[in-house]
């Protein structure tokens, strides 16, 4: 489970978190996130490799009034080369009923590495940007965002 | 009405950056509301956007429930020659819708 103002994820800590996850879910209640799922999202997405925090950047803004169109943009620097691009942005929840939110995949044809899409949150919460370099690293930003009026995922 | 709405440049030199902009209308049914009487109303979302470029893929997306209704994607891409340019979005319930547009690169 990640502690606040920590991104780095150590093999162990995702392997023993979705472990957890594989029990933890069977209390929970469904509908709603838990740090073991997004845990698991993560790890699918970096199959486990060190996450390290920064390059990647998370534009979102901190206090949304509407939670059902939040308009979110993730971006690293890159030259977008051959040798030096970057693979994929994605992005994650920590609250949401499903920690995923999206994955975009780029390659040297894209140019720039920035992705801008609207996204929904259930609650404030903490929202994660991971992205995927050609050299094989993974970086993480993160946004806490306070919500006013959630998306209705519960009616 | 247009199902969805494409933005990008017409011309464009060669090597320049350019960005495209798509929004589709779709509800974008999370699976986890319940309707009035108390269901939940089943999933039913665009799961993948692709945007091929003379027909070679530059850009795709895999979508979840956390996007909002009517998904709008901006990116970018690497005007290289002039052509069509292809957008297809995917999801449940057998949806697949497909928009192309011609860019001219000088």
């Amino acid at each position: 489970m990640p502690m606040p103002g920590r991104t780095r994820w150590t093999r162990r800590e995702t392997l023993a978190a979705s472990a957890a996850g594989a029990v933890g879910l069977l209390l929970v209640r469904p509908s709603w996130g838990t740090p073991d799922a997004l845990a698991a999202a993560i790890r699918e997405f970096t199959g486990g490799a060190t996450l390290q925090r920064g390059r990647v950047k998370l534009d979102l803004p901190p206090l949304v009034e509407n939670g059902n169109s939040v308009s979110v943009t993730v971006r690293m620097d890159s030259p977008m080369t051959a040798e030096d691009h970057v693979r994929a942005l994605a992005l994650f929840t920590e609250q949401n009923p499903q920690p995923n939110v999206a994955i975009f995949h780029l390659s040297p044809r894209s140019g720039r590495a920035i992705v801008t899409t609207r996204m929904r949150l259930a609650t404030s919460q903490k929202v994660i940007a991971l992205a995927q370099h050609s050299d094989g690293s993974f970086w993480s930003d993160q946004v806490d965002v306070i919500v006013t009026l959630a998306a209705c995922v519960e009616g | 009405m247009n199902l969805a709405r494409l933005s990008f440049p017409k011309t464009a030199k060669k090597g320049e950056i350019i960005e495209i902009r798509t929004l589709i209308s779709h509800v974008m049914e999370t699976g986890y509301r319940p309707d009035a009487t108390g269901k939940v109303v089943p999933r039913d979302i665009i799961r993948r956007f692709t945007c091929h470029y003379d027909g070679e893929e530059v850009f795709r997306a895999d979508l979840w429930q956390a996007i909002a209704a009517n998904p709008y994607l901006s990116f970018t891409t690497v005007a290289t020659k002039s052509g069509e340019l292809t957008f297809t979005w995917e999801g449940d319930n057998g949806f697949r819708h497909v928009e192309s547009g011609t860019i001219t690169v000088t």
